[in-house]
Order: C-alpha cells, then structure tokens, then sequence
C-alpha cells in the first residue's frame, strides 16, 4: 500500500492536523510502511469471525438520572485559552 | 533508605525508624541529586509531597495507617492531579492543570501516599522507547546509552534509579511491560476493566489499563489492593470483589502449569534474551511447576491488528485536542480551520500524528472494512488463541520483549520497526488479559524480563506466581550502580 | 410537467431526563453559558460518559407506541467530525444499532383521509453545544451547556408526498412525544427540531431525485415554507437544465428561502466506529414489558374512546386530542360541566379561538377547566343564555373572575319572568304595526324579527325560549 501526497493531504484535512509541505513525502512513506505491517492481516481468513469492539463480554450499566455535577465553570475556564462573558471564543464560524 | 521496597517502608515507618516526611525529602533530595541523569520526572511536587507526608505521619499518630500512608510514590504524567500540570508527555498539554483527580489518584490520596511528581512518557502513550515524550527522552538508568522502553518509561526509570519506590503505568500495547523489562523492574498490567480508566488520559479506551510498577512482585500487590476496583465513573469498569493481593503471594505453586508459546521462542527473538527465559522456566521447574508447549497460532498478526485498533481509537479520542477549550492553541488563527489545523500541528509530535493519521485512513469512508472491521476480526481471534491455551494451562510465560534495551536514537528513523519491539506484549491487551513482567538475568548491562500473562482476572495468581520467583532469584534486587 | 415531491424528516427531540445522557450535569434550560458544562460534557481529557437509565427508558417507550422493534443489544458509535461546539470532536450517537428499529405511524391529513408514514429507526445521542455568533470582535462564542442533552433522533422513511403531509407527520410526533413525556416539546427552546430530506422526481418515475437536507426548521410553518422553497427551486433547477446537487441547506426565516451550507462544502467521512467508552446496551422482554405497562392512552385510542364516551363527532375528538394537555383540559372541563357536548364546543370554539387570537398557549390560559365548566353549567340552567355565556367567557379571560361573579357583577342573569318578558314584547309589538300586519299577513318570517327585537330590548337577557313561546301566543291574540 502506497499512499500518494494527495492521500497524506486529504487525511491530514478530515484529521485537522497540519503538516509542513516538506514533511510530506517522509509522512507518506511512512504510513505506507505502517500499512504495508498492517496488511499482514490479510493473511489470515476471517469471514466467519465475530468482530472484536471490547475485550469483555459485558453489557453496559446504566446511571440513574439524578444531577450530580454543580458549576465549576471559572474552574474549567482556568486553563482555556481564549474566554469572554463565560463563553469560549474561537473564529468566527460560518454555517 | 532508597532500597527498601513499599513492604520493607511500611514497616520501618510503622515501626518509627524514620517519618514520612523524612523519608519523602530524602526521595526529593535524591531526585535533586540525580534525576538530571535520566529525565525520568515531568514535574516533582516537592510542597505538595511534603505537605502529604507530614499530614500521612500524623495519621499515623493518630493509629489510622494502612499499608500505604506516608509511601511516596511517582504517578505518570497520564493520570490527571488536580492542580498539577498533567501533560501526557505532550507540548499539547504542557499548560494544563488538571481542575480534577483521576479515580486511581484519588484513591491513592485516600490511602495516604504521597506523591512525589509526575513522571516522564512518550506523548500520549504513544512510543515504545519513551523518545516521543515533548520533555525529551528519558535514559535507561541502567546504561545511559540505552532507551528505558516505553511509553511508561519515566515510570520505569523512576523505580530503577530509586527515585521513588514505586510508580504508575499505564499499559496499551506493552507500555508497563516493556519498560519494565527493559529497566529490570516488576510491573503488572491487569485484566482490562480491572483499574478505573475515569482520569487518565484516553490513548486506546478498548486497549488503556493502569497498573503499578514496582521493585517486587509484592510491592505491586500492595498498589493493587489500592488501585483495583470498580469505578461507577468508567462504565468498562468491572464489578467484581477484589481479593486482597497479599495473601496468596506465598502459596506454593507445585503443580502450576506453565505453559510456553513457541510463538514467543522463535525467530526475531534475541539468543541471549532466549537463554535468560530458559533459565527462570528451569527455576520455575525446581518450584515445582510443569511445563508445557503450547500454540498462540495468530501471534504474528497482533502487531498488524494492533496498529489498526489502537490508531483507529486515538485518532477519535484525540479530537477533544482543538485549542478551544484547554491545551495548546496556535498564535492568531485566521479562521476555524487553521485554528485547529494549526493548534493540532503543533502541539502534537511527529508519532503522535503519524497514529492520529493511520486511525483516521483507516476508520474512513471505503476503508474501514479492510482495515478496522478486518482488526476486530483478527482480535477475535488472538482472543481465542488464549481461550483455548487457558483451557490447558494456568499462566502462560515467555519473554516481555524481543531483544534488551536499545539505543537511543536507534529505532527514531523508523516507526515500523520499533512497533515491532511490542510484539509479545500487545496481544494481551487486544485480549484483554493480565499480564507481568519480571526481572530475570541480563545480557550485559541490560535487564532481561520474564513476562507471565494469566487468565482473566487473575492477578493474584500472576503476583504469586512472580513472588514465588522473587523469592528464590535476586534480579529484582539489584540496583544500577550509579543509583545504589 | 408533474412532479412528485419526496419528504423524509429527521426529527430530533431532546429527552426530559433531569439530567444529561452521559454526565450528572444538569439539562435545565436557561443557564448561564458554560455553567451546566461538566467536565465530562466539556470533554476534558480523562473524562468518560456514563449512560443515563432515563434517557434508555424514554427511547424504548417511543418504540413501543409506534410498534417499533426494539433492538436487543444496541450499539454507541462515534461520529467524528469537528465543530467548536462538538467538545470531543465526535458526537455520540447509534449507527449500525439503533435502540429503536422499524415502526409506523399513522397521520391524518386535511382531506380528512389518514396515511402511514415508516419509522426507519430511532437512536439515542448527545446533543451539540450552541454557537453565539453575536460580534465578540469578530469571534463566535461557544456554550456547552446544551452539549450532553439526551436526543432522541427519529427517522421517517421517504413516505411523505407534500409540505402538508410533513407538518402533519411532524405535528403528530410532536404530540406523541408530549403524550409519552419523554419531550416537553418547546420549540422555541429548541426541544424539538427538524431536518427535513427533500427530493423531486417525475410522477411514475421509480428512482428518487437527488435530495437536500435543510436544516435548522424549528416551527411547523417554517417546516411547510422551507419545503415549498426547496421544490420550486429543485423543480426551477431542473427544468432550467440542471442537476440537484446533494448538499446541507440552511433555511433563513427571515428570508424565506434555502440556502447551501459553507461549513458543509467539505465532503463529510464521519468515520463511524464502535464507541470503545459505551459497552453495548442490553434489553430484554421483562424490560420492555415494564416499559410497556406505563404506555400511557395513545391519541388514536383516546380520539375513540372521546367518540363513544362522549358522544362527539370524530373530527372534533381528534382536535381535542390533538395534545395531551388539550384532552386532559377537555376531559376536566367534562367533569366541572357534566356536559361532554357542550364542553366539546366551547373548548374547541371559544377556547382555542381565544388562545389563537393571544398566541398563547394552552399552558398559559387565564380560564383553568373548572372555570370553563362554571360557564357551561350556568348556561344548563339557563341562568344564562349561550349568547351571555361568551360576554361571561370574555370576562373571564380577562381576569374578571368565576361565572358567578361576573353574571352577578354585570346583571347577566337571563330574564325568565314571563311577566317581565311580556312587558317587552308588548313595548316591541305596540312599535312595529306594521311588521305585525305583515305576520299576520302570512309572513311568518317576520318571527324572527319580533324575536331579536325582543332580545335587543332584553339585552340579551330574556330567555330566548319563552320569548318565542310567548310572542307567538301574543300574535294569534
């Protein structure tokens, strides 16, 4: 599995992640040694095997709907990089 | 002072040979003097250690110590504290104080420990050399030359160079074992679900479980009668009573059945780290054991399956890393898209996005039944491989890892190639199973491990099993000579 | 040309937990920004969801009073994309195995005919935060507080043919969800919001048009108006040779139109996976039976029952049916007037006229069913006649009190002494000679005349019967 520049560009984007043009090739190369380890699995028949999601066979619990958690808004606030008015600011957003 | 283990501490403590306080400004005395040698501490709270200590000794005056109370001990930088920075080993978070406790914290608060800082890691967990980490590597205190494994190798390179008793790990292709081993220490990952998640920081959710690290097998247990428990906060955490580690620590293990995978004894693992393991089975023998080989016929594909899952995972829990509400966040964003594409860029290293990317291709669209449902699939099957050994045998024994520590430097260039130095600890966490590694010999300067991996929920039998060891060998006991 | 027009909604109802899907924090509405926003809604690294007991209960019971299947071992995925006001960058959700599966509805439409529309499926998931785009130097502000609050997503299959039907289908989940209490419905705090899948395709065609999704209608007028903007503009861009492209839009109130979404240029890959926090979601038979008996009457049972009980036409049942809160008020007003009929009259006339002509809503009426109830007993006795009864009815949504007292207050009480009555109609008979002769010439019409008369001397307080009775005596003299 080769990925081409245009593959590492279009990961990166879904994965918001911003890579310097000159990283490119040596993060294409990369990836496409990692799938290239990954591709291993193909040699194994796995068409009547139940997928895996969870080591344990549990099923999930259930909380009971009563309110727990009190304000702790200027606490959480503390570490945000950008705040006004209780609200967190980023960029303008254009719907 | 410094090498005593937790039990021999609790004791002299109890006993009034020396404080807690005392004790932990020695540690911090020792961190002062030496830690520069390796980097194993992120941040050491030398106030918030001795303001514990001195509340742990009079508790102890006040008759109400256990085990734990006033044992200074490091917790890796995972684990969020509560108005201490916790980075997870990443320019990312190197400007978040956690506003909360992880449950394992908490629960060490309560029993009164103390700690003495956060320790060194690769970023977010991600590496197997503790080369990743933003605070730069940590060296093995055994050989500084050498790398002290990873991603729990602040932890590792702690305990060896008696900078602390004992440390946190957390563990989610190997990253308890592997440092262990190759820093020649005792470390324990339980059985998935096990230890409380709720607080530590998310590599892997299906895969993560915390675990201690220690000198001896019976220090470990003493953690674990601490960390184990169920958690009504982590909805995988499992329900179940916790047995008191302690206890059967010295039952005789005549008659265990110890079971050998070929899969572990074959080609790519080293000769001298081969002979070492031969050695421990032949004193697992004289205890009394009976040995058998058995199959772990997908061994091979849990590397592969392994980096599917895991990359597939963190990719999504690492989304919440956006510079909008904590962490790093890039200078004068020109719109949303650059904000994160910028924040993200830079606060996460070059392998910490590299797995980021890898879990993204293979969770989209046309790829996720080659690559993620394909993985599941082959879990399911390392899953069965183990099934069906535990059918047959009590423990299962084999090398923690391929070869001793390496290089600094060594594997940096390429990634495929250190994944491949997790290959006997990984399966384990795709299934789920405990699993330890102990001190077993060296090949040189550089510690060998015993890695024992148990059913289900079998701690205890994996801490007996390894003290029982413990108890005829000394390799746990050494300490590198610049650290005596 | 004709067209076919092909609706599909995505309903989305906030559940009326206390608290929210996956944390202890609060999902009142209303608070200060970010204050309801715990560590685990703001998704602080380390946090991890716990699922709320409330939020299954409130899924199951939707299914079930729609004949869903109910998934045994349902599944929570992630959907990851990023957005300021998604914390994680994934918003939890059901993919593969939605809690509720397969179901049905059945709608009534203006024609007085009836539909069933499919239930695709309704899943369990987290509501987003809010974005305030309000100028903070140029910058939006997020608030998490809505972040966490449980959502039920109910998916329609494309069955719907018209803007109308869609209101329709959307009014009546709208009242399910209200008659279930798991919604409290309030769309203007957006507990209740729509998408709505909009195709066009040649009428015989097979195949289904490219469709848009819009976004953001949160009335039912907006829903009919949004749908009607989009097909003449799909119809426009097809007949004008081009091709619908599928694509977000947002409709703009204010504007009355649909328009493409920026932030959705991006081709979506929502890389969905199992949610490795969230283990899979087990119910079984004795569950869904538990659920089963607190199934409270459904509209369609009620909307029977209000015929046979009470005697009512259909039509009028199935307006006081419409809501809960509408057919418990009828039901209480029935008990205060004794007077299924009646009641049924000025419940639906006077009542919702008046909440109409305000804009209030039922919650908010001055006039509670006991006070209803003391109008139509008094117009029974005929202390007051139907006519009165509305002076008596405005009144009291002014605030002026109980029928008694503004009967008393005002001297409404209906004349019934015929004495009384018959000093007006000799006053009326002696002024209008003329239209007597005309009676008596055969006219008999003119009744009616020498009866309002009457009533207008009365000012409305004679009684109408014997004034009749009485004036026809007085004419044959």
């Amino acid at each position: 599995m080769s990925l081409e520049r245009s593959d590492v560009d279009k990961i990166a984007q879904l994965a918001r992640l911003e890579i310097a043009e000159n990283d490119v090739p040596e993060v294409a190369r990369n990836l496409s040694n990692i799938l290239d380890l990954v591709a291993q699995m193909d040699s194994v028949n796995t068409d009547d095997v139940e997928p895996m999601a969870h080591p344990l066979e549990m099923a999930q619990r259930l909380r009971d709907d009563v309110v727990t958690e009190k304000d702790r808004r200027d606490q959480f606030q503390t570490v945000a990089p950008q705040v006004e008015n209780g609200l967190y600011l980023v960029p303008k957003v254009i719907e | 002072m410094q090498n005593k283990t937790i039990a021999e501490l609790s004791q002299s403590l109890q006993q009034g040979e020396f404080s807690s306080e005392e004790l932990t400004r020695a540690y911090l005395d020792r961190i002062d003097k030496l830690d520069a040698q390796v980097n194993s501490y992120i941040t050491v709270t030398a106030d918030g250690a001795l303001a514990a200590a001195r509340a742990a000794d009079e508790q102890r005056q006040a008759g109400q110590a256990g085990p734990l109370t006033g044992i200074p001990l490091a917790q890796k930088d995972i684990f969020c504290t509560e108005g201490v920075k916790t980075s997870c080993g990443s320019k990312m978070l190197d400007n978040f104080i956690s506003p909360y406790d992880a449950t394992v914290i908490s629960k060490f608060k309560q029993a009164g420990a103390v700690m003495l800082g956060k320790t060194n890691m690769d970023e977010f967990a991600m590496g197997s050399s503790n080369e990743t980490s933003f605070y730069g590597a940590v060296k093995n205190p055994w050989d500084l030359d050498a790398v002290p494994g990873g991603s729990s190798g602040g932890s590792a390179a702690v305990v060896a160079a008696r900078l602390a008793p004992a440390a946190t790990g957390t563990d989610t292709g190997g990253s308890i074992r592997q440092p262990a081993a190759l820093c020649g220490i005792t470390g324990l990952k339980p059985t998935y679900g096990r230890v409380s998640r709720y607080g530590m920081i998310a590599f892997a959710s299906s895969l993560d479980q915390a675990g201690p690290m220690a000198r001896t097998a019976e220090d470990c247990a003493l953690m674990m009668n601490v960390m184990a428990g169920f958690d009504e906060k982590d909805s995988t955490s499992v329900d179940q009573a916790v047995p008191d580690y302690t206890t059967s620590l010295n039952d005789s293990i005549a008659g265990l059945k110890i079971g050998l995978p070929k899969e572990y004894f074959s080609e790519g693992l080293d000769n001298d780290v081969a002979t070492a393991i031969e050695v421990a089975i032949a004193e697992y023998k004289k205890l009394g054991a009976e040995v058998v080989e058995i199959s772990l016929p997908n061994t091979g594909l849990s590397v592969p399956a392994y980096y599917v899952v895991a990359p597939a995972e963190c990719s999504s829990n690492l989304s919440r890393f956006d510079g909008v509400r904590f962490g790093h966040r890039c200078e004068n964003p020109k719109d949303l898209t650059d904000l994160y594409k910028r924040s993200r860029g830079e606060g996460f290293g070059a392998e910490v996005k590299r797995r980021i990317m890898i879990g993204t291709y293979a969770l989209s669209a046309g790829y996720y039944d080659a690559y993620y449902l394909k993985a599941q699939k082959v879990r399911q099957l390392i899953s069965q491989d183990f099934k069906r050994a535990f059918e047959q045998v009590d423990v299962i024994i084999g090398p923690a890892t391929p070869t001793v520590a390496f290089n600094l430097g060594e594997k940096t260039d390429d990634p495929v190639t250190m994944y491949l130095s997790d290959a006997y600890t990984i399966a384990t966490n795709l299934a789920g199973l405990p699993g330890m590694s102990v001190p077993a010999g060296f090949v040189g300067k550089r510690p060998v491990g015993l890695q024992i991996i148990g059913n289900y929920f079998d701690e205890a039998r994996l801490l007996n099993v390894a003290h029982q060891y413990q108890q005829t060998t000394d390799w746990h006991a050494q300490a590198p000579e610049a650290f005596k | 040309m004709q067209w076919e027009v092909v609706i599909g909604l995505e309903i989305h109802a906030q559940l009326a937990t206390k608290s929210k899907i996956f944390s202890g924090a609060s999902t009142a509405y209303g608070a200060a920004p970010n204050t309801q926003a715990c560590a685990v809604d703001l998704g602080l690294p380390g946090v991890l969801p716990v699922l709320n007991k409330e939020a299954v209960r409130m899924a199951v019971k939707f299914g079930l009073a729609n004949d869903c299947e109910i998934t045994r071992r349902s599944v929570f995925a992630r959907k990851n994309y990023f957005y300021p006001d998604l914390p994680k960058g994934y918003q939890i959700s059901q993919f593969e195995l939605p809690i509720v599966a397969k179901g049905h509805l059945e709608i009534e439409l203006e024609d007085g005919s009836s539909k069933t529309v499919g239930i695709t499926r309704a899943h369990l998931e987290e509501d987003a935060g809010k974005s305030l785009h309000e100028d903070f130097h140029g910058m939006t502000g997020i608030d998490l507080n809505r972040a966490g609050t449980p959502l039920l997503e109910i998916v329609s299959e494309p069955d719907m043919r018209s803007a109308k039907e869609a209101v329709a289908y959307m009014k009546k989940i709208h009242s399910l969800v209200q008659y279930l209490e798991i919604c409290d419905g309030n769309m203007q705090e957006g507990s209740f919001r729509c998408d709505a899948n909009v195709s066009v395709r040649l009428k015989g065609d097979e195949e289904f048009g490219t469709r848009t999704e819009l976004k953001n209608i949160n009335s039912f007028r907006f829903v009919e108006r949004a749908i009607n903007f989009e097909v003449e503009r799909q119809i426009d861009v097809i007949e004008g040779g081009g091709a619908v492209v599928q694509e977000t839009r947002l409709y703009d109130p204010d504007k009355g139109e649909t328009r493409a979404m920026r932030s959705k240029e991006e081709a979506f890959d929502y890389r969905y996976f199992p949610d490795p926090d969230l283990l899979p979601v087990e119910i079984d038979d004795d569950y869904i039976e538990s659920v089963r008996i607190t199934l409270p009457e459904l509209p369609n049972a009620k909307q029977q029952r209000f015929v046979t009980e009470y005697g009512i036409k259909p039509e009028d049942a199935a307006t006081l049916t419409s809501s809960r809160v509408l057919a418990d008020y009828y039901e209480a007003t029935v008990k205060a007037s004794e007077d299924a009929k009646l009641a049924a009259n000025w419940v639906i006339g006077e009542l919702l006229g008046a909440l109409n002509k305000d804009g209030r809503e039922l919650s908010d009426s001055p006039i509670l069913p006991e006070m209803l109830g003391g109008i139509i007993i008094r117009i029974k006795d005929n202390t007051i006649s139907g006519k009165i009864a509305k002076q008596v009815f405005t009144a009291m949504w002014e605030g002026e009190g109980d029928a008694d007292s503004i009967i008393e207050a005002k001297g409404l009480k209906q004349v019934t002494d015929s004495g009384a009555i018959e000093k007006i109609i000799d006053e009326v008979l002696a002024n209008n000679p003329k239209q007597i002769a005309d009676y008596k010439a055969g006219k008999e019409k003119m009744l009616g005349f020498f009866v309002g008369q009457v009533m207008k001397a009365s000012q409305g307080k004679a009684n109408p019967g014997q004034v009749n009775q009485l004036l026809k005596q007085k004419l044959q003299e």
